[in-house]
């Protein structure tokens, strides 16, 4: 007998580019639990829509102005997640308000959602901060600029939930699911699957969100995976399901889906949300050199916003009211944003040694005491 | 002393598109046709010629690394020599740096001379078994019976004001592993043909970048006259002699620095000698081994010597040499050894990393207390 690969499945989707809400299938392809994922964001009405356009309306004006800093000098490196917005908003609502996210580097949609404030995110990529904010704060843990490293740091903090009593008592105001961002890219990493592999194990309550957003810089998806990412998680031995990630709606029924499984004890999932990387890599990155004008347009087309606007509009849902509410809402923000960061203090040289280590270090104390010295002696013109 | 002390004014990545021009072949790729020459290069572009002409000459050399193929890498010095030598030979890997290097000691196992990329100094930790257990031990186990010439390049050092894991200074770690040779170009003719010696010599080599100096310009001969003229390896130069009659007036201090501190070195001995004081700066060039003969006859003149590098003071390259310098200069010496380097934290944000980075004036400073 010849052997023979599964064949791929459609992406769970809910919000088709048209704008048009599922709730049954339509047609061969189509993924065979779409009236499971429907009825779990049955929900989510007009109302909730609009928050979600809103939520990723911000994020997406936010990293434009992000972007504009960058250029203009104030920011060292911006990594943009336009494009990216209803995969992360969806995830962000899908999840509970106790569940814990483990980002990367762009998960600015869902610091967003998790209430972190977008000037506290900059401080990194401005350079003055190698965090921003206190992960205790909003459920949200540090982002990680060394690829795939969250992994493992996840895996052992849904562990600890387990250890502490936080899985599978049916208490839905308590149990606690983990989220563990990454991208195709770092799905190469052996960290990753070392991550995956021990909360399968384990059954700890993971939710691994992959955003494959198409592309690592200049490497596509084809060059991190022979296999389509999702179908990775059966021989891990967990549940893969690959979601339409820029179907806000879909993405928070599937996430929803997998976060009830990992907070009721069943062990971890792997949800793919596809998706695309509108600008480059960050701003150091020159997308030109590794793909076509004609890839970017075709996604264009499946823009994240456009799709929840056409259906709140087909729907009378929202109206031109609501729109210009949030186009003013963005700009009000943008101001924010740019006056924070042009306010934005330098640290103390001296902060470097704060939190080196938290208890009492000789060396180190020795070495602020000389830089400290150094500062006040050290002739003005030189500074 | 004093030194004009600037924020760090390098290009970062995305300036890095064209540093020399939109220049697809470079001009060190006539070498390997045999009409070679000078040409004035940058650091990445006399890396980017010793890599072609590396792989002109040995078919058997190829690259391995992320986004070095049609990007041309994150720094651009692999720009263009996938178009010339094909896919095959410059290669896109999965972003997965332990199987860049593990699979780097298979192909070298079966005769090949991989090179491979680390994109920053930050991300060559997950490699880092690979490199310290495996490559570095290996060829003892074979005990002759195989080589593993693998040449790993790591783009080190701050200075660009870069985000986290962009800016440190891991060279220490794999001068303390035994088997391996790490080295340190700071101009662009050292990058030249000490990467080209490197691949043709049987050991591993860590290549070790100054990325803050890759836009620095210099004259660049890949002759092959020029190359057999190079001195091997593991030679330090001086960088910056003083006149033994200069000596002898008193006020000569020798600094031993490396990759990127050797422009700060240079750059304090012209502000030091506008106040008579000599500075003569060894650049060490290979950091293991460790050409302690330049370093010992220096201090042997001067009985000064300061030692300056980014990484941290504690436990640095500073340390062995001054250890090195002590014992067998101990009678020439006029006063300590001192080191100027980094603290002892992680590489601060980039808003005050000029304050973590050894500048002129801190060696001016070193320099002033040797003298005292
Ligand atoms: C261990 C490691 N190696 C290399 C890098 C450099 N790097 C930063 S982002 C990136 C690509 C990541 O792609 P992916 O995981 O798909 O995430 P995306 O940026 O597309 O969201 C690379 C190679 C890194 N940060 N860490």
């Amino acid at each position: 007998m010849p052997l023979v690969a599964p064949a791929p499945q459609a992406p769970v989707q809910l919000l088709s580019p048209t704008g048009v809400r599922r709730s049954r299938p339509t047609g061969e392809r189509e993924y065979p639990d779409v009236e499971e994922y429907a009825a779990l964001v049955a929900d989510v009405g007009a109302e909730q829509l609009r928050a979600r356009y809103r939520d990723m309306a911000l994020v997406r004006r936010f990293d434009v102005e992000a972007t504009a800093l960058q250029r203009q000098g104030e920011l060292a490196l911006w990594a943009s997640c336009t494009g990216q917005e209803a995969a992360q908003v969806g995830a962000g609502h899908g999840l509970a308000g106790q569940d814990h996210v483990f980002p990367t580097y762009r998960e600015h949609g869902l610091a967003w959602v998790r209430g972190v404030d977008p000037l506290q995110v900059l401080q990194l990529y401005r350079g003055s901060s190698h965090g921003g904010w206190d992960p205790s704060d909003h459920a949200f843990h540090l982002y990680t600029l060394v690829i795939g490293a969250q992994l493992p740091h996840a895996t052992g903090y849904a562990m600890g939930v387990q250890r502490d009593g936080l899985v599978g008592t049916g208490d839905r105001g308590r149990d606690t699911a983990v989220m563990a961002c990454f991208g195709d890219g770092a799905s190469s990493q052996g960290e990753v699957n070392e991550a995956l592999s021990w909360a399968a194990v384990f059954s700890a309550p993971v939710v691994f969100f992959c955003q494959n957003n198409g592309w690592a810089i200049s490497a596509p998806t084809a060059r991190q995976s022979a296999a389509p990412l999702h179908q990775r998680a059966t021989g891990f031995g967990m549940p893969g399901v690959q979601v339409d990630g820029n179907d806000v709606l879909a993405v928070e029924a599937v996430v929803r889906a997998a976060g009830d499984r990992a907070r009721s004890g069943a062990g971890p999932v792997l949800v793919e949300a596809v998706t695309y990387r509108m600008n480059a890599h960050t701003t150091s990155d020159d997308a030109g050199r590794y793909r076509t004008r004609e890839e970017e347009d075709s996604w264009r087309a499946k823009d994240p916003l456009a799709r929840v606007e056409a259906h709140l509009r087909a729907t009378d849902g929202a109206d031109d009211a609501f729109f210009d509410a949030v186009r003013g809402e963005s700009d009000e923000l943008g101001a924010r944003v740019r006056r924070g960061v042009r306010e934005m203090t330098d640290p103390a040289p001296t902060s470097m040694f704060d939190h080196a280590y938290a208890a009492e270090h000789p060396l180190v104390a020795s070495e602020r005491a000389w830089l400290e010295t150094w500062l006040a002696t050290e002739p003005e013109e030189a500074r | 002393m004093s030194a004009t002390t600037t924020r760090p004014t390098a290009p970062t990545p995305d300036q890095t598109a064209s540093p020399t021009g939109a220049a697809a072949t470079p001009a060190g790729a006539s070498g390997a046709s045999g009409a070679s020459g000078t040409a004035t290069l940058t650091l990445a572009k006399a890396i980017t010629a010793a890599l072609h002409d590396a792989m002109a000459a040995d078919e058997k050399v190829l690259l391995m690394g992320e986004d070095i193929g049609r990007l041309g890498g994150v720094f651009r010095v692999t720009d263009g020599l996938q178009a010339t030598f094909g896919e095959d030979r410059v290669v896109d890997t999965p972003l997965a740096e332990a199987t860049i290097l593990g699979a780097a000691i298979g192909l070298a196992l079966r005769g090949y001379r991989p090179v491979c990329e680390i994109q920053f100094d930050g991300f060559v930790y997950p490699a880092f078994s690979q490199i310290v257990s495996q490559l570095a031990k290996m060829p003892a186990r074979l005990a002759g019976a195989g080589q593993l010439p693998v040449v790993v390049r790591i783009p080190y050092g701050g200075g660009i004001g870069a985000v986290e894991h962009h800016s440190e200074s891991p060279e220490a770690y794999f001068a303390h592993t035994a088997g391996l040779r790490v080295i340190s170009p700071a101009t662009p003719q050292d990058a030249y043909w000490m990467l080209r010696q490197s691949l043709t010599q049987p050991d591993p080599v860590i290549v070790m970048e100054p990325k803050r100096r890759y836009w620095d310009k210099g004259a660049v001969d890949t002759s092959a006259a020029a190359l057999a003229a190079a001195p091997g390896l593991h030679s330090a130069r001086v960088a910056r002699p003083v006149s033994d009659a200069r000596v002898s007036e008193g006020g000569a201090v020798t600094v031993v620095a490396y990759g990127p501190t050797v422009r700060v070195a240079l750059d304090a001995a012209l502000a030091a000698a506008e106040e008579g004081v000599e500075l003569e700066v060894v650049d060490l060039r290979s950091l293991s081994p460790l050409d302690v003969g330049v370093v010992e006859a220096s201090a042997r003149r001067t009985g000064r010597v300061v030692v300056v590098h980014e990484a941290p003071v504690f436990l640095g390259m500073g340390a062995e040499v001054a250890a090195r310098v002590t014992e067998s200069c101990f009678h020439s010496l006029e006063a300590p050894v001192l080191r100027v380097g980094g603290f002892s934290v992680p590489y601060p944000a980039a808003r005050i990393e000029e304050h973590y980075l050894p500048d002129a004036e801190r060696l001016l400073d070193a320099v002033d207390r040797v003298l005292a």
